[in-house]
Protein backbone atom coordinates (compact mmCIF):
# COMPACT_ATOMS: atom_id res chain seq x y z
CA UNK A 1 0.00 0.00 0.00
CA UNK A 2 1.32 3.49 -1.15
CA UNK A 3 1.94 5.62 1.66
CA UNK A 4 2.26 9.55 1.83
CA UNK A 5 5.35 9.28 4.24
CA UNK A 6 5.79 8.58 8.00
CA UNK A 7 3.22 7.45 9.73
CA UNK A 8 2.69 8.48 13.65
CA UNK A 9 3.75 6.28 16.25
CA UNK A 10 1.03 5.09 18.01
CA UNK A 11 3.02 4.63 21.29
CA UNK A 12 2.08 7.98 21.79
CA UNK A 13 -1.97 7.84 21.18
CA UNK A 14 -2.59 3.85 22.41
CA UNK A 15 -5.87 4.95 23.92
CA UNK A 16 -7.51 7.08 20.44
CA UNK A 17 -5.92 4.53 18.76
CA UNK A 18 -7.65 1.55 20.13
CA UNK A 19 -10.71 3.46 20.35
CA UNK A 20 -10.79 4.32 16.57
CA UNK A 21 -10.39 0.72 15.47
CA UNK A 22 -12.17 -1.55 18.03
CA UNK A 23 -15.73 -0.21 17.18
CA UNK A 24 -15.71 -1.30 13.44
CA UNK A 25 -13.39 -4.38 13.96
CA UNK A 26 -15.74 -5.89 16.51
CA UNK A 27 -19.20 -5.49 14.70
CA UNK A 28 -17.36 -6.60 11.45
CA UNK A 29 -15.66 -9.31 13.52
CA UNK A 30 -19.12 -10.66 14.79
CA UNK A 31 -21.36 -10.17 11.93
CA UNK A 32 -19.34 -11.26 9.21
CA UNK A 33 -15.95 -13.09 9.95
CA UNK A 34 -17.68 -14.87 12.97
CA UNK A 35 -20.64 -16.15 10.78
CA UNK A 36 -18.70 -16.93 7.70
CA UNK A 37 -16.34 -19.13 9.90
CA UNK A 38 -19.36 -20.45 11.86
CA UNK A 39 -20.88 -21.15 8.99
CA UNK A 40 -18.39 -23.89 7.92
CA UNK A 41 -17.78 -25.33 11.16
CA UNK A 42 -21.85 -25.96 11.08
CA UNK A 43 -21.27 -27.83 7.46
CA UNK A 44 -19.63 -30.76 9.35
CA UNK A 45 -22.40 -31.19 11.94
CA UNK A 46 -26.37 -32.78 11.61
CA UNK A 47 -28.76 -33.14 13.92
CA UNK A 48 -30.60 -36.36 14.31
CA UNK A 49 -34.33 -36.03 14.41
CA UNK A 50 -35.05 -35.27 17.72
CA UNK A 51 -31.23 -35.32 18.54
CA UNK A 52 -28.80 -32.78 19.37
CA UNK A 53 -26.28 -32.13 16.88
CA UNK A 54 -22.85 -33.78 16.34
CA UNK A 55 -19.88 -33.99 14.50
CA UNK A 56 -20.12 -35.69 11.13
CA UNK A 57 -17.24 -35.06 9.06
CA UNK A 58 -17.04 -34.59 5.14
CA UNK A 59 -21.08 -36.10 5.16
CA UNK A 60 -22.96 -33.13 4.47
CA UNK A 61 -20.49 -32.70 1.40
CA UNK A 62 -21.17 -36.42 0.58
CA UNK A 63 -24.24 -35.98 0.94
CA UNK A 64 -24.19 -32.89 -1.46
CA UNK A 65 -21.60 -33.48 -3.72
CA UNK A 66 -22.37 -37.39 -4.24
CA UNK A 67 -26.36 -38.08 -3.05
CA UNK A 68 -28.30 -38.99 -5.84
CA UNK A 69 -30.75 -37.13 -4.42
CA UNK A 70 -28.67 -34.16 -4.26
CA UNK A 71 -25.83 -34.27 -6.55
CA UNK A 72 -27.72 -33.75 -9.75
CA UNK A 73 -29.27 -30.49 -8.00
CA UNK A 74 -26.52 -29.36 -6.97
CA UNK A 75 -24.50 -29.63 -10.26
CA UNK A 76 -27.44 -28.28 -12.34
CA UNK A 77 -27.45 -25.32 -10.02
CA UNK A 78 -24.21 -24.89 -10.41
CA UNK A 79 -24.10 -25.05 -14.20
CA UNK A 80 -26.89 -22.86 -14.81
CA UNK A 81 -24.27 -20.40 -12.52
CA UNK A 82 -21.75 -20.99 -15.01
CA UNK A 83 -23.90 -20.32 -17.72
CA UNK A 84 -25.21 -17.06 -16.49
CA UNK A 85 -21.69 -15.98 -15.78
CA UNK A 86 -20.99 -16.69 -19.08
CA UNK A 87 -23.51 -14.25 -20.37
CA UNK A 88 -22.18 -11.44 -18.04
CA UNK A 89 -19.14 -11.89 -18.79
CA UNK A 90 -19.43 -12.00 -22.81
CA UNK A 91 -22.75 -9.42 -23.10
CA UNK A 92 -22.21 -7.67 -20.41
CA UNK A 93 -18.65 -6.30 -20.03
CA UNK A 94 -18.30 -6.10 -23.66
CA UNK A 95 -21.38 -3.52 -23.91
CA UNK A 96 -19.76 -1.75 -20.88
CA UNK A 97 -16.62 -1.77 -21.77
CA UNK A 98 -18.10 -0.27 -25.70
CA UNK A 99 -19.95 2.35 -24.10
CA UNK A 100 -17.34 3.76 -21.47
CA UNK A 101 -15.62 3.99 -24.66
CA UNK A 102 -17.54 5.89 -26.44
CA UNK A 103 -18.25 8.37 -23.70
CA UNK A 104 -14.40 8.55 -23.23
CA UNK A 105 -14.46 10.67 -26.49
CA UNK A 106 -13.21 13.76 -26.42
CA UNK A 107 -15.70 16.63 -27.09
CA UNK A 108 -18.55 14.60 -27.03
CA UNK A 109 -21.68 16.61 -26.21
CA UNK A 110 -24.43 15.63 -23.78
CA UNK A 111 -21.50 12.93 -21.86
CA UNK A 112 -22.90 13.36 -18.75
CA UNK A 113 -26.99 13.00 -19.42
CA UNK A 114 -25.89 9.70 -21.43
CA UNK A 115 -24.25 8.42 -18.67
CA UNK A 116 -26.28 9.11 -15.68
CA UNK A 117 -29.18 7.39 -17.91
CA UNK A 118 -27.55 4.57 -18.77
CA UNK A 119 -26.53 3.96 -15.39
CA UNK A 120 -29.97 3.90 -13.72
CA UNK A 121 -31.22 0.35 -14.26
CA UNK A 122 -28.12 -0.08 -11.98
CA UNK A 123 -29.88 1.93 -9.10
CA UNK A 124 -32.79 -0.23 -8.63
CA UNK A 125 -33.24 -3.07 -6.46
CA UNK A 126 -32.96 -6.42 -8.52
CA UNK A 127 -36.37 -7.29 -7.17
CA UNK A 128 -38.09 -4.70 -8.72
CA UNK A 129 -36.03 -4.78 -12.60
CA UNK A 130 -37.18 -8.75 -12.24
CA UNK A 131 -40.86 -7.88 -12.00
CA UNK A 132 -40.21 -5.16 -14.95
CA UNK A 133 -39.26 -7.79 -17.12
CA UNK A 134 -41.53 -10.13 -16.21
CA UNK A 135 -44.65 -7.48 -16.87
CA UNK A 136 -42.97 -6.63 -20.20
CA UNK A 137 -42.39 -10.33 -21.45
CA UNK A 138 -45.45 -11.12 -20.17
CA UNK A 139 -47.65 -12.81 -23.34
CA UNK A 140 -50.70 -11.67 -21.26
CA UNK A 141 -49.86 -7.82 -21.78
CA UNK A 142 -48.36 -8.31 -25.13
CA UNK A 143 -45.92 -5.26 -24.84
CA UNK A 144 -42.87 -7.26 -25.76
CA UNK A 145 -44.05 -8.63 -29.12
CA UNK A 146 -44.97 -4.92 -29.94
CA UNK A 147 -41.74 -3.56 -29.18
CA UNK A 148 -40.32 -6.38 -31.59
CA UNK A 149 -42.53 -5.55 -34.11
CA UNK A 150 -40.97 -2.08 -34.56
CA UNK A 151 -37.93 -3.56 -35.59
CA UNK A 152 -39.92 -6.31 -37.58
CA UNK A 153 -38.76 -8.79 -35.46
CA UNK A 154 -42.38 -9.61 -33.89
CA UNK A 155 -42.63 -13.92 -34.73
CA UNK A 156 -39.42 -14.15 -32.18
CA UNK A 157 -41.55 -13.39 -29.08
CA UNK A 158 -42.27 -16.13 -26.99
CA UNK A 159 -43.31 -16.99 -23.64
CA UNK A 160 -39.20 -16.70 -22.75
CA UNK A 161 -39.77 -16.66 -19.01
CA UNK A 162 -42.03 -19.70 -18.97
CA UNK A 163 -39.80 -21.93 -21.60
CA UNK A 164 -37.48 -24.38 -19.88
CA UNK A 165 -34.91 -23.91 -22.62
CA UNK A 166 -34.87 -20.16 -22.87
CA UNK A 167 -35.79 -18.93 -18.80
CA UNK A 168 -32.30 -19.25 -18.09
CA UNK A 169 -30.78 -17.10 -20.89
CA UNK A 170 -33.81 -14.60 -20.85
CA UNK A 171 -33.00 -14.09 -16.43
CA UNK A 172 -29.19 -13.77 -17.88
CA UNK A 173 -30.05 -11.03 -19.95
CA UNK A 174 -32.37 -9.04 -17.67
CA UNK A 175 -29.46 -9.07 -15.31
CA UNK A 176 -27.15 -7.83 -17.87
CA UNK A 177 -29.27 -5.29 -18.84
CA UNK A 178 -29.45 -4.49 -15.15
CA UNK A 179 -25.87 -4.51 -14.52
CA UNK A 180 -23.71 -3.10 -17.56
CA UNK A 181 -23.50 0.19 -15.30
CA UNK A 182 -20.46 -1.21 -13.27
CA UNK A 183 -18.46 -1.57 -16.06
CA UNK A 184 -19.79 1.50 -17.38
CA UNK A 185 -18.69 3.25 -14.46
CA UNK A 186 -15.79 1.40 -13.44
CA UNK A 187 -14.01 1.44 -17.06
CA UNK A 188 -15.12 5.07 -17.74
CA UNK A 189 -13.45 6.27 -14.49
CA UNK A 190 -10.08 4.36 -15.32
CA UNK A 191 -10.12 5.70 -18.88
CA UNK A 192 -11.16 8.80 -17.76
CA UNK A 193 -7.01 8.43 -15.67
CA UNK A 194 -5.28 8.07 -18.73
CA UNK A 195 -3.01 11.35 -19.32
CA UNK A 196 -3.91 13.30 -22.23
CA UNK A 197 -0.33 13.34 -23.93
CA UNK A 198 -0.57 9.72 -24.34
CA UNK A 199 -3.44 9.88 -26.68
CA UNK A 200 -2.76 13.36 -27.97
CA UNK A 201 0.73 11.87 -29.33
CA UNK A 202 -1.34 9.00 -31.24
CA UNK A 203 -4.09 11.27 -33.07
CA UNK A 204 -1.51 13.85 -34.05
CA UNK A 205 0.50 10.83 -35.49
CA UNK A 206 -2.47 10.22 -37.88
CA UNK A 207 -4.71 7.25 -35.52
CA UNK A 208 -7.98 6.76 -35.62
CA UNK A 209 -10.04 7.13 -32.29
CA UNK A 210 -10.69 3.85 -32.70
CA UNK A 211 -7.20 2.58 -33.00
CA UNK A 212 -6.40 4.75 -29.79
CA UNK A 213 -9.27 2.74 -27.71
CA UNK A 214 -7.97 -0.84 -29.06
CA UNK A 215 -3.81 -0.16 -29.02
CA UNK A 216 -3.66 2.23 -26.29
CA UNK A 217 -6.68 2.67 -23.58
CA UNK A 218 -7.82 -0.77 -23.56
CA UNK A 219 -4.08 -2.15 -22.38
CA UNK A 220 -4.39 0.62 -20.37
CA UNK A 221 -7.62 -0.60 -18.16
CA UNK A 222 -6.90 -4.24 -18.61
CA UNK A 223 -6.25 -4.16 -14.56
CA UNK A 224 -9.66 -2.74 -14.90
CA UNK A 225 -11.48 -5.20 -16.79
CA UNK A 226 -9.81 -7.44 -14.35
CA UNK A 227 -11.33 -6.47 -11.45
CA UNK A 228 -14.60 -5.88 -13.25
CA UNK A 229 -14.54 -9.65 -14.10
CA UNK A 230 -13.88 -10.95 -10.68
CA UNK A 231 -16.88 -8.45 -9.22
CA UNK A 232 -18.98 -9.99 -12.12
CA UNK A 233 -17.95 -13.59 -10.76
CA UNK A 234 -18.62 -13.31 -7.27
CA UNK A 235 -21.85 -10.89 -8.06
CA UNK A 236 -23.18 -14.09 -10.16
CA UNK A 237 -22.07 -16.73 -7.47
CA UNK A 238 -24.39 -14.62 -4.94
CA UNK A 239 -27.33 -13.80 -6.93
CA UNK A 240 -30.49 -15.16 -5.53
CA UNK A 241 -33.22 -12.17 -5.31
CA UNK A 242 -33.60 -11.82 -9.29
CA UNK A 243 -34.64 -15.67 -9.61
CA UNK A 244 -36.09 -15.93 -6.63
CA UNK A 245 -38.48 -12.27 -7.42
CA UNK A 246 -39.21 -13.37 -10.87
CA UNK A 247 -39.34 -17.65 -10.59
CA UNK A 248 -39.66 -18.22 -6.98
CA UNK A 249 -37.43 -20.21 -4.55
CA UNK A 250 -38.37 -23.54 -6.94
CA UNK A 251 -36.55 -21.63 -9.75
CA UNK A 252 -38.91 -23.03 -12.45
CA UNK A 253 -39.45 -24.47 -14.94
CA UNK A 254 -38.57 -27.65 -13.62
CA UNK A 255 -35.51 -26.10 -12.02
CA UNK A 256 -33.93 -24.62 -15.15
CA UNK A 257 -33.15 -21.16 -13.87
CA UNK A 258 -31.82 -22.97 -10.27
CA UNK A 259 -28.38 -21.00 -9.26
CA UNK A 260 -26.50 -21.38 -6.14
CA UNK A 261 -28.22 -18.82 -4.45
CA UNK A 262 -31.41 -20.32 -4.77
CA UNK A 263 -30.28 -23.70 -3.98
CA UNK A 264 -28.89 -22.60 -0.66
CA UNK A 265 -31.96 -20.90 0.09
CA UNK A 266 -34.13 -23.72 -0.33
CA UNK A 267 -31.71 -26.20 1.50
CA UNK A 268 -31.68 -23.72 4.47
CA UNK A 269 -35.28 -22.63 4.51
CA UNK A 270 -37.33 -25.93 2.75
CA UNK A 271 -39.58 -25.51 0.33
CA UNK A 272 -43.06 -26.97 0.02
CA UNK A 273 -42.97 -30.81 1.52
CA UNK A 274 -39.00 -30.68 2.10
CA UNK A 275 -38.08 -29.22 5.76
CA UNK A 276 -35.09 -26.37 5.52
CA UNK A 277 -31.76 -27.90 6.93
CA UNK A 278 -29.36 -25.55 8.50
CA UNK A 279 -26.66 -27.80 8.48
CA UNK A 280 -26.97 -28.89 4.63
CA UNK A 281 -27.07 -25.16 4.47
CA UNK A 282 -24.39 -24.14 5.60
CA UNK A 283 -22.33 -26.61 3.25
CA UNK A 284 -24.16 -25.54 0.33
CA UNK A 285 -22.86 -22.00 1.74
CA UNK A 286 -19.58 -23.22 2.50
CA UNK A 287 -18.91 -24.77 -1.08
CA UNK A 288 -20.43 -21.22 -2.64
CA UNK A 289 -17.58 -19.97 -0.27
CA UNK A 290 -15.24 -22.32 -1.72
CA UNK A 291 -16.26 -21.54 -5.67
CA UNK A 292 -15.92 -17.62 -5.16
CA UNK A 293 -12.63 -17.97 -3.33
CA UNK A 294 -10.80 -19.99 -6.05
CA UNK A 295 -12.21 -17.12 -8.66
CA UNK A 296 -10.92 -14.77 -6.09
CA UNK A 297 -7.47 -16.14 -5.54
CA UNK A 298 -7.33 -16.87 -10.01
CA UNK A 299 -7.82 -13.20 -10.01
CA UNK A 300 -5.37 -11.87 -7.48
CA UNK A 301 -2.04 -14.64 -8.62
CA UNK A 302 -2.65 -15.80 -11.94
CA UNK A 303 -4.25 -12.34 -13.64
CA UNK A 304 -3.57 -9.11 -11.23
CA UNK A 305 -0.09 -10.24 -10.67
CA UNK A 306 0.50 -10.57 -15.02
CA UNK A 307 -1.29 -7.57 -15.42
CA UNK A 308 0.61 -5.07 -13.26
CA UNK A 309 3.89 -5.39 -15.06
CA UNK A 310 2.49 -3.65 -17.57
CA UNK A 311 1.56 -0.79 -15.24
CA UNK A 312 2.69 2.73 -16.33
CA UNK B 1 -7.65 15.54 -47.83
CA UNK B 2 -8.98 18.98 -47.85
CA UNK B 3 -10.44 20.91 -44.80
CA UNK B 4 -14.69 20.66 -45.12
CA UNK B 5 -13.91 16.49 -45.87
CA UNK B 6 -12.48 16.76 -42.58
CA UNK B 7 -15.45 18.45 -41.08
CA UNK B 8 -17.84 16.26 -43.11
CA UNK B 9 -16.39 13.08 -41.49
CA UNK B 10 -16.13 14.50 -38.25
CA UNK B 11 -20.14 15.68 -38.21
CA UNK B 12 -20.77 11.93 -39.87
CA UNK B 13 -18.92 10.41 -37.25
CA UNK B 14 -20.45 12.28 -34.46
CA UNK B 15 -24.00 11.39 -35.56
CA UNK B 16 -23.11 7.56 -35.66
CA UNK B 17 -21.68 7.92 -31.65
CA UNK B 18 -24.31 9.35 -30.52
CA UNK B 19 -27.08 7.01 -32.61
CA UNK B 20 -25.05 4.23 -30.34
CA UNK B 21 -25.35 6.39 -27.50
CA UNK B 22 -29.21 7.34 -27.35
CA UNK B 23 -30.31 3.69 -28.86
CA UNK B 24 -28.24 1.96 -26.04
CA UNK B 25 -30.25 4.81 -23.06
CA UNK B 26 -33.58 3.88 -24.92
CA UNK B 27 -32.86 0.64 -24.18
CA UNK B 28 -32.15 1.28 -20.45
CA UNK B 29 -34.82 4.13 -19.76
CA UNK B 30 -37.97 2.27 -22.20
CA UNK B 31 -38.66 -0.49 -19.70
CA UNK B 32 -38.15 1.68 -16.59
CA UNK B 33 -40.75 4.93 -18.56
CA UNK B 34 -43.17 1.85 -19.54
CA UNK B 35 -44.03 0.60 -16.25
CA UNK B 36 -44.44 4.12 -14.70
CA UNK B 37 -46.42 5.83 -17.29
CA UNK B 38 -48.91 2.52 -17.37
CA UNK B 39 -49.22 2.75 -13.55
CA UNK B 40 -51.20 5.82 -14.32
CA UNK B 41 -53.52 3.94 -16.68
CA UNK B 42 -56.91 2.46 -16.55
CA UNK B 43 -56.51 -1.21 -16.93
CA UNK B 44 -58.42 -0.77 -20.50
CA UNK B 45 -56.41 2.05 -20.81
CA UNK B 46 -53.19 -0.49 -19.97
CA UNK B 47 -54.14 -3.52 -22.28
CA UNK B 48 -55.20 -1.42 -25.13
CA UNK B 49 -52.69 0.86 -25.46
CA UNK B 50 -49.59 0.25 -23.42
CA UNK B 51 -46.86 2.43 -25.63
CA UNK B 52 -48.99 5.21 -25.05
CA UNK B 53 -49.28 8.28 -22.61
CA UNK B 54 -52.03 8.33 -19.96
CA UNK B 55 -54.67 11.00 -21.60
CA UNK B 56 -58.45 12.00 -20.76
CA UNK B 57 -59.77 8.92 -21.20
CA UNK B 58 -57.11 5.97 -19.82
CA UNK B 59 -55.58 8.31 -16.96
CA UNK B 60 -56.43 7.18 -13.67
CA UNK B 61 -54.92 6.78 -10.19
CA UNK B 62 -56.84 3.54 -8.93
CA UNK B 63 -53.46 1.37 -9.05
CA UNK B 64 -51.94 3.81 -6.35
CA UNK B 65 -55.11 3.98 -4.53
CA UNK B 66 -55.06 -0.14 -4.23
CA UNK B 67 -51.79 -0.70 -3.20
CA UNK B 68 -52.01 1.92 -0.53
CA UNK B 69 -55.47 0.64 1.18
CA UNK B 70 -54.44 -2.77 0.92
CA UNK B 71 -50.87 -2.84 1.62
CA UNK B 72 -48.86 -0.22 4.10
CA UNK B 73 -47.10 1.05 2.01
CA UNK B 74 -45.80 4.21 4.26
CA UNK B 75 -44.87 1.84 6.83
CA UNK B 76 -42.41 0.04 4.29
CA UNK B 77 -40.93 3.25 3.31
CA UNK B 78 -40.42 3.85 7.16
CA UNK B 79 -38.92 1.00 7.47
CA UNK B 80 -36.53 1.01 4.58
CA UNK B 81 -35.51 4.96 5.34
CA UNK B 82 -34.18 4.15 8.68
CA UNK B 83 -32.35 1.34 7.94
CA UNK B 84 -30.56 2.89 5.63
CA UNK B 85 -30.03 6.00 7.22
CA UNK B 86 -29.18 4.60 10.94
CA UNK B 87 -26.69 2.47 8.65
CA UNK B 88 -25.00 4.93 6.65
CA UNK B 89 -24.49 7.43 9.54
CA UNK B 90 -22.80 4.73 11.58
CA UNK B 91 -20.74 3.33 8.50
CA UNK B 92 -19.42 6.73 7.89
CA UNK B 93 -18.48 7.57 11.43
CA UNK B 94 -16.75 3.94 12.18
CA UNK B 95 -15.90 3.58 8.77
CA UNK B 96 -13.69 6.89 8.95
CA UNK B 97 -12.28 6.64 12.69
CA UNK B 98 -11.09 3.09 11.56
CA UNK B 99 -9.46 4.24 8.47
CA UNK B 100 -7.72 7.19 10.14
CA UNK B 101 -5.98 4.76 12.65
CA UNK B 102 -5.17 2.95 9.85
CA UNK B 103 -3.71 5.66 8.03
CA UNK B 104 -2.19 7.76 10.03
CA UNK B 105 -0.10 5.99 12.87
CA UNK B 106 2.09 3.16 12.99
CA UNK B 107 1.29 0.15 15.08
CA UNK B 108 2.34 -3.66 14.77
CA UNK B 109 -0.44 -5.50 12.92
CA UNK B 110 -1.51 -2.34 10.50
CA UNK B 111 -1.57 -3.98 7.59
CA UNK B 112 -2.57 -7.33 8.62
CA UNK B 113 -5.53 -5.31 10.34
CA UNK B 114 -6.15 -3.42 6.96
CA UNK B 115 -6.15 -6.56 4.90
CA UNK B 116 -8.29 -8.41 7.73
CA UNK B 117 -11.02 -5.60 6.88
CA UNK B 118 -10.89 -5.80 3.28
CA UNK B 119 -11.95 -9.58 3.03
CA UNK B 120 -15.51 -8.25 3.28
CA UNK B 121 -15.06 -6.50 0.01
CA UNK B 122 -14.93 -9.41 -1.80
CA UNK B 123 -16.44 -12.16 0.30
CA UNK B 124 -20.50 -11.55 0.78
CA UNK B 125 -21.61 -11.34 4.06
CA UNK B 126 -24.85 -13.82 2.60
CA UNK B 127 -22.55 -16.58 2.99
CA UNK B 128 -23.03 -16.59 6.52
CA UNK B 129 -26.97 -16.13 6.65
CA UNK B 130 -27.21 -20.10 8.95
CA UNK B 131 -25.30 -18.56 11.18
CA UNK B 132 -26.42 -14.89 11.34
CA UNK B 133 -29.63 -16.00 12.11
CA UNK B 134 -28.91 -17.96 14.74
CA UNK B 135 -26.97 -15.24 16.19
CA UNK B 136 -29.66 -13.10 15.76
CA UNK B 137 -32.14 -15.49 17.64
CA UNK B 138 -29.63 -15.38 20.15
CA UNK B 139 -29.84 -11.73 21.09
CA UNK B 140 -33.42 -12.17 21.31
CA UNK B 141 -33.27 -9.52 17.46
CA UNK B 142 -35.41 -11.56 15.24
CA UNK B 143 -37.98 -9.36 13.10
CA UNK B 144 -36.09 -6.44 14.13
CA UNK B 145 -34.87 -3.92 12.29
CA UNK B 146 -32.04 -3.34 14.43
CA UNK B 147 -31.04 -6.85 13.15
CA UNK B 148 -30.78 -5.21 9.57
CA UNK B 149 -28.90 -2.59 10.94
CA UNK B 150 -26.42 -4.43 12.77
CA UNK B 151 -25.84 -7.10 9.44
CA UNK B 152 -25.67 -3.98 6.95
CA UNK B 153 -23.30 -2.08 8.69
CA UNK B 154 -20.82 -4.83 8.96
CA UNK B 155 -21.82 -5.39 5.03
CA UNK B 156 -21.02 -1.91 4.56
CA UNK B 157 -17.35 -1.20 6.82
CA UNK B 158 -15.48 -3.43 4.81
CA UNK B 159 -15.71 -0.56 1.76
CA UNK B 160 -16.27 2.15 3.41
CA UNK B 161 -13.54 1.54 5.37
CA UNK B 162 -10.84 0.92 2.33
CA UNK B 163 -12.14 4.22 0.18
CA UNK B 164 -11.51 6.47 3.42
CA UNK B 165 -8.50 5.27 3.94
CA UNK B 166 -7.37 5.62 0.30
CA UNK B 167 -8.76 9.16 0.80
CA UNK B 168 -7.20 10.02 4.31
CA UNK B 169 -3.27 9.61 2.61
CA UNK B 170 -4.36 12.25 0.31
CA UNK B 171 -4.90 14.47 3.38
CA UNK B 172 -1.50 17.43 3.68
CA UNK B 173 0.84 16.33 6.43
CA UNK B 174 1.52 20.02 7.92
CA UNK B 175 -2.54 19.87 9.11
CA UNK B 176 -2.22 17.45 11.46
CA UNK B 177 1.32 18.38 12.53
CA UNK B 178 0.39 21.99 12.86
CA UNK B 179 -2.21 21.07 15.17
CA UNK B 180 -0.38 18.80 17.27
CA UNK B 181 2.82 21.50 17.63
CA UNK B 182 -0.36 23.56 19.05
CA UNK B 183 -1.20 20.60 21.43
CA UNK B 184 -4.33 19.78 20.11
CA UNK B 185 -5.78 15.76 21.71
CA UNK B 186 -5.78 13.02 19.13
CA UNK B 187 -9.79 12.68 19.18
CA UNK B 188 -10.28 16.78 18.74
CA UNK B 189 -7.87 16.26 15.96
CA UNK B 190 -10.13 13.69 13.91
CA UNK B 191 -13.10 15.13 15.11
CA UNK B 192 -12.56 18.96 14.40
CA UNK B 193 -10.16 18.81 11.57
CA UNK B 194 -10.20 15.63 9.59
CA UNK B 195 -13.98 14.54 9.94
CA UNK B 196 -14.91 17.87 7.99
CA UNK B 197 -12.13 16.98 5.29
CA UNK B 198 -13.42 14.06 4.21
CA UNK B 199 -16.69 15.60 3.18
CA UNK B 200 -16.24 15.01 -0.92
CA UNK B 201 -15.64 11.03 0.09
CA UNK B 202 -18.74 10.77 2.06
CA UNK B 203 -21.14 11.11 -0.82
CA UNK B 204 -19.66 8.54 -2.87
CA UNK B 205 -19.24 5.74 0.37
CA UNK B 206 -23.20 6.74 1.08
CA UNK B 207 -24.21 5.73 -2.12
CA UNK B 208 -22.21 2.68 -2.42
CA UNK B 209 -23.60 1.96 1.34
CA UNK B 210 -27.04 2.85 0.25
CA UNK B 211 -27.91 1.42 -2.82
CA UNK B 212 -27.52 -2.50 -1.77
CA UNK B 213 -29.04 -2.02 1.79
CA UNK B 214 -31.71 -0.19 0.20
CA UNK B 215 -32.55 -2.96 -3.02
CA UNK B 216 -31.68 -5.76 -0.27
CA UNK B 217 -34.04 -8.78 -0.41
CA UNK B 218 -32.04 -11.59 1.19
CA UNK B 219 -31.79 -10.19 4.92
CA UNK B 220 -35.35 -8.70 4.88
CA UNK B 221 -36.74 -12.24 3.87
CA UNK B 222 -34.64 -14.27 6.10
CA UNK B 223 -34.26 -11.75 9.18
CA UNK B 224 -37.18 -9.44 9.28
CA UNK B 225 -40.32 -11.10 7.17
CA UNK B 226 -43.08 -10.54 9.75
CA UNK B 227 -45.80 -8.35 9.77
CA UNK B 228 -44.82 -4.27 9.84
CA UNK B 229 -41.16 -4.67 9.48
CA UNK B 230 -40.93 -5.40 5.68
CA UNK B 231 -38.74 -3.05 4.06
CA UNK B 232 -40.05 -1.44 0.97
CA UNK B 233 -38.22 -4.12 -1.31
CA UNK B 234 -39.71 -7.38 0.35
CA UNK B 235 -43.32 -4.97 0.70
CA UNK B 236 -42.85 -4.68 -2.82
CA UNK B 237 -42.55 -8.91 -3.55
CA UNK B 238 -44.90 -9.70 -1.12
CA UNK B 239 -47.68 -7.75 -2.48
CA UNK B 240 -46.77 -8.56 -5.96
CA UNK B 241 -46.79 -11.93 -4.79
CA UNK B 242 -50.85 -11.82 -3.32
CA UNK B 243 -51.88 -9.55 -6.37
CA UNK B 244 -50.24 -10.71 -9.21
CA UNK B 245 -53.18 -10.79 -11.49
CA UNK B 246 -54.24 -6.86 -10.53
CA UNK B 247 -52.17 -5.11 -13.21
CA UNK B 248 -53.03 -1.51 -12.02
CA UNK B 249 -51.77 -2.13 -8.31
CA UNK B 250 -48.95 -4.11 -9.46
CA UNK B 251 -47.98 -1.69 -11.91
CA UNK B 252 -48.87 1.34 -9.23
CA UNK B 253 -46.24 -0.78 -6.75
CA UNK B 254 -43.20 -0.60 -8.97
CA UNK B 255 -43.63 3.15 -9.29
CA UNK B 256 -43.91 3.70 -5.80
CA UNK B 257 -40.84 1.71 -5.40
CA UNK B 258 -38.94 2.91 -8.30
CA UNK B 259 -39.39 7.12 -8.17
CA UNK B 260 -37.91 7.39 -5.08
CA UNK B 261 -34.67 6.17 -5.57
CA UNK B 262 -34.35 7.22 -8.93
CA UNK B 263 -34.78 10.77 -7.36
CA UNK B 264 -32.30 9.95 -5.37
CA UNK B 265 -29.88 9.10 -7.98
CA UNK B 266 -30.64 12.35 -9.84
CA UNK B 267 -29.50 14.41 -6.96
CA UNK B 268 -26.32 12.17 -6.02
CA UNK B 269 -25.31 11.07 -9.34
CA UNK B 270 -22.85 13.93 -9.60
CA UNK B 271 -21.11 13.03 -6.06
CA UNK B 272 -21.13 9.26 -7.11
CA UNK B 273 -19.51 10.25 -10.44
CA UNK B 274 -17.22 12.60 -9.07
CA UNK B 275 -16.57 10.18 -6.46
CA UNK B 276 -15.61 7.24 -8.95
CA UNK B 277 -13.63 9.39 -11.24
CA UNK B 278 -11.09 11.49 -8.68
CA UNK B 279 -9.82 7.69 -7.84
CA UNK B 280 -11.43 7.52 -4.53
CA UNK B 281 -12.33 4.16 -5.98
CA UNK B 282 -9.38 2.27 -7.42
Amino acid sequence: MAHSGPMTDWRKAKLPVIAFLAPATIIYTLFMIYPLLDSIRLSFYATPSGGEAAFVGLDNYRTILADPDWSSTFWNSFWNNMKFFAVHMLIQNPIGIALAGILSLPQLRFRNTYRTMMIMPTMLSVVIVGFIWQLILSPVWGVGADLLDIIGLKSLFGPWLGKEGSALITLSFISVWQWVGIPLMLIYAALLAIPDDLVDAAIVDGASHFEVFIHIKLPLVLPTVAMVSILTFVGNFNAFDLIYAVKGALAGPNFSTDIMGTLFYRTFFGYQLQLGNPHLGATVASLMFLIILAGVLFYLFAIQRRLARYQL
Amino acid sequence: MSFSNIRREDASRAVIVHAILLTYTLVALYPIFLVVINAFKTRKGIFKDPMGLPNADTFSLEGFTKVLAKSDFELFFYNSFSVTIITIVIVLLLAAMAAWALSEYKFPGNTVLALYLAIGIMVPIRLGSVSILNLIVDLGLINTLTALVMVYVAQGLPLAIFILTEFMHQIPKDLKEAARCDGVGEFKIFFAIILPLIRPAVATVAVFTMIPIWNDLWFPLILAPGDGKQTITLGVQQFIGQYVTDWNAVLASLSLAIIPILVLYLIFSRQLIRGLTSGAVK
